[in-house]
């Protein structure tokens, strides 16, 4: 077995730069890394470029690494409920590329799984294809997009082992495991972490070869973005 | 005339027996309140979820199950989670048999403009612009014209577009649409709405052919 475990979130982010690429897993504030964004604010590196599907909240998530001014570029595909980010982004201090996110997920799959690049009709006539490549498939048109090239992935799953295998939980799933082993180091933070053959090989969603670090994350708050309930009769 | 939750409810009648369909915000996220008797349907949410249910029993919130809107829900029985490539693939690949969304303009061509107003702050496109490129079967949920009055069916948009060709349907609080290759087929008036409401309130070209029926809800 080979050893991914790290003994902390500290140990777990050597490495990091100024100006490296990131991709932080997530959809709004459901799974995101939350242990290796609290330790990204206190390095005070800068200048990052992040891919993530959302921006996070003003107070939390990748919002935290916005209010301290460290990352230079954001690549999402739904950034609101974040008046920082807005207030950067009018006034030109933060440059922001919106694409579909389906293309987002594609392109992390496609850097996770060897591709260069894919074809996708999303996004075809519209702003998003211009100075792009488009090709005619069986009388549809497609817009030819690249895979991403990133330095570290920032992920989060329920339960991993030493090995780095993962098991995510629900909608937590998200973008994470198309970004484990689409950058050049993938940091998996889990909130169990078990020794390996504790978990059942049928039960793995992502084998522990795309996992280059793992750490039990310490403090998970799983903010709930939108509280919506109904009443019992 | 239709209040959204009569265009939800006019949208419903579409569902089919055995349908997967994807909700957008808004209006369309209204089409679950109404699905008719007798049919089993399963919405997919974008995020990662097939087998959406209703919104969860207050304390029993989740965390880590939520819809696209970030909000929490439960899921039916059936249900599954899945990565964010694997949702849209389910979208890309046409395996989703509706999809209904919301828009600032649909043309009479069928493009649709729903994600960005320049000058204003832009949000992003999120899942929008997969799932217009993708689907087979599109009904778009609006109303016929906003808040300045001015027809949300035009000849062309005006906003930049989230796809071209695309839409096939559209129910308005005024009538029910079909996007034919002539322009903006009408097929059915809303309750007490006239033909000639709704062709002072459609800027693209409106087919108007024999006696147009009110929808029955």
């Amino acid at each position: 077995m080979i050893r991914k475990t790290v003994p902390s979130v500290t140990e777990a982010m050597v490495g990091i730069k100024n100006d490296m690429t990131f991709m932080l897993g997530g959809f709004g504030l459901c799974g995101i890394p939350e242990n290796a964004i609290a330790e990204l604010v206190k390095s005070n590196i800068n200048g990052l470029t992040c891919i993530s599907n959302n921006a996070g909240v003003d107070d939390f998530g990748l919002g935290l690494l916005l209010q301290k001014k460290q990352i230079k570029k954001m690549i999402s595909s739904y950034v609101g409920e974040n008046d920082e980010f807005e207030r950067q982004m009018l006034s030109g201090e933060l440059d922001v590329e919106l694409i579909p996110q389906g293309t987002l997920a594609e392109r992390c799959r496609a850097a996770q799984g060897g591709f260069p690049a894919f074809y996708t009709p999303a996004g075809y006539g519209t702003e998003v294809a211009e100075g792009k490549e488009t090709r005619e498939f069986n009388g549809k048109m497609y817009v030819l997009e690249h895979a991403f090239q990133a330095d570290f992935a920032f992920v989060k799953a329920w339960k991993g082992d030493e090995a780095g295998n993962l098991i995510f939980k629900g909608t937590a799933r998200n973008f994470n495991p198309c970004m484990c082993g689409g950058a050049k180091i993938t940091v998996a933070e889990v909130e169990e972490l078990v020794p390996a053959g504790t978990l059942d090989p049928d039960q793995i969603h992502i084998p522990g070869i795309f996992v280059q670090r793992i750490f039990k994350g310490e403090h998970y708050e799983k903010r709930i973005e939108q509280r919506t309930v109904r009443t019992k009769e | 005339m239709l209040d959204k939750s009569g265009i939800a409810k006019r949208i419903a009648k579409e569902l089919q027996d055995g349908f997967f369909v994807n909700l957008g915000i808004g209006i369309p996220t209204l089409v679950a309140n109404y699905i008719p008797e007798g049919i089993e349907v399963e919405f997919q949410s974008e995020n990662g979820v097939l087998g959406m249910g209703p919104f969860p029993y207050e304390g029993e919130e989740d965390a880590d199950v939520i819809n696209a809107g970030k909000q929490t829900i439960t899921t039916m029985p059936g249900a599954s989670f899945f990565d964010s490539a694997m949702s849209f693939a389910m979208i890309r690949g046409q395996h989703v048999d509706l999809t209904v969304l919301g828009a600032m303009e649909v043309s009479e061509q069928g493009d649709i403009a729903n994600w960005k107003i320049p000058g204003k702050m832009v949000k992003g496109m999120g899942g929008a612009m997969d799932l217009v490129a993708s689907a087979e079967n599109i009904i778009v949920a609006m109303m016929h014209t906003n808040k300045a009055g001015k027809s949300k069916l035009l000849k062309k948009c005006s906003l930049p577009l989230t796809g071209v060709g695309c839409v096939k349907k559209i129910v308005t609080n005024l009538g029910f649409l079909e996007v034919t290759s002539n322009g903006f087929k009408l097929l059915e008036r809303a309750p007490g709405v006239s033909v000639e409401e709704i062709q002072k309130a459609t800027e693209g070209n409106l087919i108007i052919e024999g006696d147009i029926p009110e929808m029955t809800l």
